[in-house]
């Protein structure tokens, strides 16, 4: 039952969650059972913004802030003095439903600190999900952190009950992990990870034959990497980051930079502020994974292992391989128009359309997204040859773009990432 | 100079497409409302509304480009700006008159000024979606409002509807004064003569409200503060996503 003496419990365990940046609801379409409550849109929706300018989709809560554990980047550790209390799994479930029939939520975002044991933990977590799915028959989206250690049993169950699942990695190398982090180490998380991905596959084989064999993490899983607590390079995070998504399939890496929860500890650097500009960068070459076609070593590489903080890593790409530009996108084929600097997956749907009808010229490129600051010294179109980094070289064109925008502004555009795109209504 | 006047629905948009391929006369100006002086005195051609006409524009409007751009004039009439109906008439000319289906040619004018107001249109009703707070009653159902700045609640209820399946509720627009009821089979569009709804904010008169409704709105308000990282704070980006005229009916900004 929900009471006044929630508000307390809910004041300490979401302050405890906040830090776990995932936020995407979206990927799974599950639509609602007759008598039921709640389906989960395949475009995930935010449903406020909280004054840190992130995305509220989900009540992204913790079970419990205790924890046997003692990992030096986290707020919740052993060692820290802090409040702590924990939700009963009536609780989290009944408070996760009547905040989703107010319409204030797409779900429910599940962690928790390690209470007793792994299993222990994970089996009350587990209880949470399967009551909100059974005795509410529940149908909106759920995501639960799965606990490192876990048993593979435990995880099974967790995966057919919720939408996604997800263990952090949150440290970039196992050697600089086992610093931080001395109760776990790479196989503790990664073991979990391998059996996600591959229930998930199977669950997938499984309803190709069957309809109604059981879904398994049907919006996949994904993981969370905290940037700037150690000195791994952004060659370094970006190689896991693609080597997660070609190998183990993942949905998202996300890319959180260290807020200094724990300055006494000494293990970790004195930042005064996190390094946001420094996210910003990587959830840009993120990007170019993804959706571009880049891989991670065009990118970066032992000869430039980190990200260019001054510009979009698309631009420093294209200015080392001047020898490629510029375009016509006229005639460029799809692959080559996305690595033009200012052009975006859409602007690019909307050239391929467009250059049917018409060949296009620049005031029709802006028309259409482009952002032709940037795109000018890349391109030609139907007309005059303009300025472009062949003849002005490279270093005079990264003069040109460099980013002079504060750093306040940097989250904005990342925000804009998280923010799901429209749907087409119907 | 040609007039047209129509009575502000979409069958009567579309009727009055015929009436102008009919009389092969184009308007240069639209009147739309019902009944008002403007409108009866002002115009040279009055459309009256018929589905059969309506209905053979629709088709041919699919057949010409597709049903999804259909659709799309759909949305964009519902912006009902003032200068939406001239916009939708140049935009469906376009599309009758060309060989080609033209829906995709980003070089005209026309096509990218109507595929920004239906991104404008999408937008809002999207933000219906994100921005929606039920308020749950005395008796057990749930009540929203807002006065979103185009008529987009028709285009959200299918949604609402298929979330919200098992529970009674009520969305509201304010500023056109009508709304859909659901009640667990069918959405009916209603007019309150008598609304226990403080017009301004869309609170509900506590006296209506479920016993433990404030609670849940405190329980909300406190998980809003609690998941903000002070380190991170950002109003700006605040703000932009969370657009100030809909804090009022937002309990998390009350
Ligand atoms: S196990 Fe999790 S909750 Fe516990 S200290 Fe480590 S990161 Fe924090």
């Amino acid at each position: 039952m929900i009471s006044e003496s929630s508000l307390e419990k809910l004041k300490i365990l979401a302050g405890a969650a906040k830090y776990d940046v995932s936020c995407a609801s979206s990927g799974t379409k599950r639509s609602n059972t007759s008598g039921g409550i709640g389906n989960a849109a395949a475009w995930g929706i935010c449903h406020s913004f909280a004054e840190d300018g992130r995305c509220i989709s989900l009540l992204k809560i913790m079970l419990s802030n205790y924890c046997i554990f003692d990992c030096a980047y986290c707020y919740n550790r052993k060692s820290n003095d802090i409040q702590r209390t924990s939700f009963t799994p009536d609780e989290i479930a009944d408070l996760t439903i009547e905040f989703y029939r107010r319409n204030y939520i797409e779900g429910l975002f599940l962690s928790s600190g390690v209470l007793v044991s792994p299993d222990h933990t994970m089996e009350r977590m587990v209880s949470v999900v399967k009551k909100l799915r059974t005795e509410h028959r529940y149908n909106g989206y759920i995501h639960m952190k799965t606990i490192p250690g876990a048993s593979q049993q435990l995880v099974s169950e967790a995966g057919r009950w919720a939408d996604r699942l997800s263990v952090n990695i949150e440290i970039p190398s196992e050697g600089n992990l086992k610093v931080l982090a001395p109760d776990k180490d790479y196989k503790s998380i990664l073991e979990p990870m391998k059996m996600i991905s591959s229930g998930i596959t199977e669950a997938k084989e499984e309803r190709k034959k069957y309809r109604n064999a059981p879904q398994f993490s049907p919006s996949g899983q994904s993981t969370q990497l905290i940037i700037g607590a150690t000195n791994d390079t952004d060659n370094t995070i970006l190689k896991l980051s693609a080597a997660l998504y070609t190998r183990r399939d993942l949905k998202r890496v996300y890319y959180s930079g260290y807020i200094p929860v724990n300055t006494y500890d000494n293990r970790l650097p004195a930042l005064i502020t996190p390094p946001l500009r420094r996210e910003h960068r990587l959830y840009q070459a993120d990007w170019l994974l993804r959706f571009y076609g880049f891989r991670n070593n065009e990118i970066v590489n032992d000869e430039n292992p980190n990200l260019d903080l001054e510009l979009d890593p698309k631009v420093t790409w294209a200015l080392r391989n001047p020898h490629l530009f510029p375009v016509d996108v006229n005639t460029a084929d799809p692959l080559m128009l996305l690595r033009i600097p200012g052009v975006g997956t859409k602007s690019v749907q909307l050239i391929l359309m467009a250059r049917k009808h018409n060949r296009l010229n620049s005031s029709h490129l802006k028309k259409m997204g482009v952002v032709m600051k940037r795109a000018q010294y890349f391109i030609t179109c139907n007309e005059l040859r303009s300025r472009n980094v062949q003849d002005l070289k490279p270093e005079i064109v990264r003069q040109l773009l460099i980013d002079k925008k504060q750093i306040s502004s940097d989250s904005a555009i990342q925000l804009k990432m998280f923010y799901p795109t429209i749907p087409v209504l119907r | 100079m040609n007039i047209y006047s129509f009575d502000n629905t979409f069958e009567g948009f579309l009727t009055l497409v015929f009436e102008c391929y009919n009389s092969k006369q184009f308007p240069d100006e639209i009147l739309s409302g019902e009944g008002s002086q403007t409108v009866l005195f002002g115009s040279d051609t009055l459309v009256v509304t018929d589905e059969t006409k309506a209905e053979r524009v629709w088709n041919g409007i699919v057949k010409k480009s597709s049903e999804d751009n259909a659709h799309r004039i759909y949305r964009v009439f519902l912006s009902e700006t003032q200068e939406t109906p001239m916009l939708l008439i140049k935009y469906v000319r376009l599309i009758i008159d060309s060989e080609k289906n033209e829906e995709t040619n980003f070089s005209v004018p026309i096509v990218v000024e109507f595929n920004k107001l239906h991104q404008k249109v999408c937008r809002e009703a999207q933000r219906i979606h994100m921005f929606t707070r039920f308020q749950k009653t005395i008796e057990g159902s749930y009540y929203a409002s807002y006065a979103p700045m185009y008529n987009v609640l028709p285009l959200c209820i299918p949604h609402f509807r298929d979330r919200f399946a098992d529970q009674n509720w009520i969305i509201y627009d304010l500023r056109r004064n009508y709304g859909f009821l659901y009640d667990l089979k069918t959405v009916t569009r209603i007019v309150f003569d008598d609304m226990q709804v403080n017009p301004q904010s869309g609170q509900l008169h506590p006296s209506i409200l479920a016993e433990d409704e404030k609670l849940f709105q405190r329980l909300w308000k406190q998980y809003f503060k609690s998941i903000c990282i002070e380190e991170r704070r950002n109003e700006k980006v605040h703000r932009q996503y969370l657009p100030q005229r809909f804090w009022k009916y937002l309990p998390e900004k009350w």
